[in-house]
């Protein structure tokens, strides 16, 4: 569905990209996570053919954007990072209108622009203007907006950045949905979480390149341990302690507010800890995520 | 063309919920005028004797379509441009769609052109009312009122779409669109003007479409197949100049 090697996109001469390789198959849920300015959006917008690679190759079903970017487009659904909605019309019209961009007939966009606002839960906003809506509708109905053309990929940028957790939780039901109708889903997020849920495969993105690819879980397993004990000290500096806690795990990682000590047996290491008596404030024994790939891979955190 | 014409339709999605306000406005402008400059300027100048046989009110209300027409395709270029790239960011959901930049601008256009046909033959109805029209060639007016309307609209579009912030359009107002205004012989003929003013005029879009807006509805001002042709081919000249400058604006703002 998507095919991409060395794909570089520069500003100027600013690198956002830096030479990237995507494969996606179809009905595959594959995501772009990473930090804030990594060449997530770039990228994406690269694949929504609005944006020309500066090198490298991009095949879009089989397509090529340069030459055939209008057709490519037609066979799209794109939820952009930033809301594109048209205040001046009702949901239901901002559904009809822009299906009517895609050559669908007006009888049928009416029918599917129903179908859709059921899908989303937005029916009895259907006459609503899109101003008075929240964060979270705003955005379902610009993911409604995005199937109203009966996609063959999905292009998601951060689909739930900004929205509560409940809001969120409503986004990632609908998107799972989709993924389940074999729909092809690409996504960028700065969750860890949300990309542990969604995603099939994902790529590690940072200042424009991939740093790791694979399932989350695989990703989990080759990057760091099967447990983490999260530390804090109140009073004292965390550099101080952190030399006297290197024995106890695989690997210690200090933060600013916390240090991280990555075991596969948690609660072992935090008896251990226990043992020294340095007395942390807290101690906290979870499982690995995709947070602490990141942190291993770069040494920065994901959301500041 | 049927992907220009569903970004109009679009337009007209809008405009069904808004035209009556914006009909009824149309209404007011060409009523005050009438009665403004008819009865009120109109009476001091025709005293004068200034205009020859023309009555005052017939002297104007060529110049006054004409100028209609110059602001509101200037205006329809302005805010709601700026707004579709900056604010309500509905252009670049446009081009995530598959529609080329032309069609983006195609159904712009179309919808200005929509609303200057309607304005324009609205004023013209009410002018013939207040028997102020004098000739049949009166119904070729709209569409030279379309022609001036896109010949601004497209180089404002450009403009438009070069702004992040609508601060630079009160300069374009003071410095552009008001001085053509005036000095572009609406309200007066260009050969009262000082010569380097009178350059300005000639090169006003607004002026050329002044003159062929007079012969059409004044009696007894012939105007040659020349002449015509002159007036008309600057406004065209305009009209695809601006077009592919906005072409240009466009592409630098939504492929990037
Ligand atoms: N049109 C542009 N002109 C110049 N620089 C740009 C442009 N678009 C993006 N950039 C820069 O490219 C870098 C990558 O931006 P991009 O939007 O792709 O990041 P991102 O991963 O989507 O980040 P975020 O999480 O903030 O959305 C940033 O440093 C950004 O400032
Ligand atoms: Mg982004």
């Amino acid at each position: 569905m998507i095919y991409a090697r060395g794909l570089v996109k520069r500003f100027g001469n600013f690198t956002a990209v830096d030479g990237i390789d995507v494969d996606v198959a179809r009905g595959e849920a594959f995501g772009f996570l990473g930090p804030n300015g990594a060449g997530k959006s770039s990228t994406m917008r690269m694949i929504g053919c609005v944006s020309p690679p500066t090198a490298g190759t991009l095949r879009i079903l089989g397509m090529d954007p340069h030459r055939q970017g209008t057709a490519i487009r037609a066979r799209l659904g794109v939820c952009p990072q930033l809301d594109s909605l048209d205040p001046e019309l009702t949901v239901a019209e901002n559904l009809v209108t822009y299906a009517r961009y895609f050559g669908i007939p007006r009888r049928t966009a009416k029918a599917r622009a129903a179908e859709l606002l059921d899908f989303v839960q937005l029916r009895e906003r259907a006459d609503s203007r899109v101003e008075p809506l929240s964060g979270g509708m705003k955005r379902r109905l610009t993911i409604a907006r995005a199937l109203v053309n009966n996609p063959d990929i999905a292009l998601l940028d951060e689909p739930t950045t900004g929205l509560d957790p409940q809001a969120r939780h409503l986004v990632w039901d609908r998107l799972f949905r989709l993924k389940q109708q074999g729909m092809t889903l690409v996504l960028t997020t700065h969750y860890m979480d949300e990309a542990e849920q969604l995603c099939d495969r994902l790529v590690v993105m940072d200042t424009g390149r991939i740093v790791a690819e694979g399932s989350p879980r695989s990703l989990i397993d080759r990057y760091s341990t099967r447990e983490v004990v999260e530390l804090r000290f109140p009073d004292t500096a965390p550099e101080d302690v952190a030399g006297k806690l290197a024995e106890l795990a695989e690997r210690v990682e200090v933060l600013p507010d916390r240090i991280l000590l990555y075991a596969d047996d948690g609660d072992a290491a935090a008896e251990a800890v226990h043992r020294l008596a340095l007395g942390p404030a807290s101690v906290l024994v979870r499982r690995s995520g995709l947070e602490d790939v990141f942190l291993h891979l770069t040494g920065r955190t994901l959301v500041d | 063309m049927r992907p220009a014409l569903a970004v109009f339709e679009s337009y007209l999605t809008v405009y069904r919920r808004t035209w009556r306000g914006s009909v009824l406005g149309s209404f007011v402008l060409p009523v005050l005028v009438m009665v403004g400059f008819g009865l009120g300027v109109g009476h001091f100048v025709d005293a004068g004797g200034r205009l020859g046989p023309v009555r005052y009110l017939d002297y104007i209300v060529p110049g006054q379509v004409a100028v209609t027409a110059f602001n509101q395709g200037s205006f329809e270029s302005m805010w709601p441009v700026l707004s579709g790239f900056e604010w309500s960011r509905t252009y670049h959901s446009l081009a995530a769609a598959p529609l080329r930049i032309v069609d983006i601008l195609g159904g712009d256009l179309l919808f200005i052109v929509f609303r200057l046909l309607t304005t324009s033959v609205v004023f013209l109805g009410i002018a013939a009312a207040f028997g102020a029209i004098h000739s049949p060639w009166a119904v070729a007016v709209p569409f030279v009122c379309a022609l001036l309307g896109l010949a601004v609209a497209t180089p404002v579009h450009a403009l438009s779409a070069r702004m992040t912030s609508d601060s630079y359009f009160s300069l374009l107002l003071r410095f552009g669109l008001i001085p053509l205004g005036l000095f572009s012989g609406v309200y007066f003929p260009v050969t009262a003007l000082p010569s380097a003013l009178r350059l300005l005029a000639y090169l006003s879009p607004l002026w050329h479409a002044t003159e062929v807006c007079r012969a059409a509805t004044l009696p007894g001002v012939p105007m040659s197949a020349l002449a015509l042709a002159g007036h008309l081919g600057y406004l065209a000249v305009w009209l695809v100049v601006g077009f592919w400058l906005a072409v240009l604006a466009f592409r630098r703002k939504l492929v990037s």
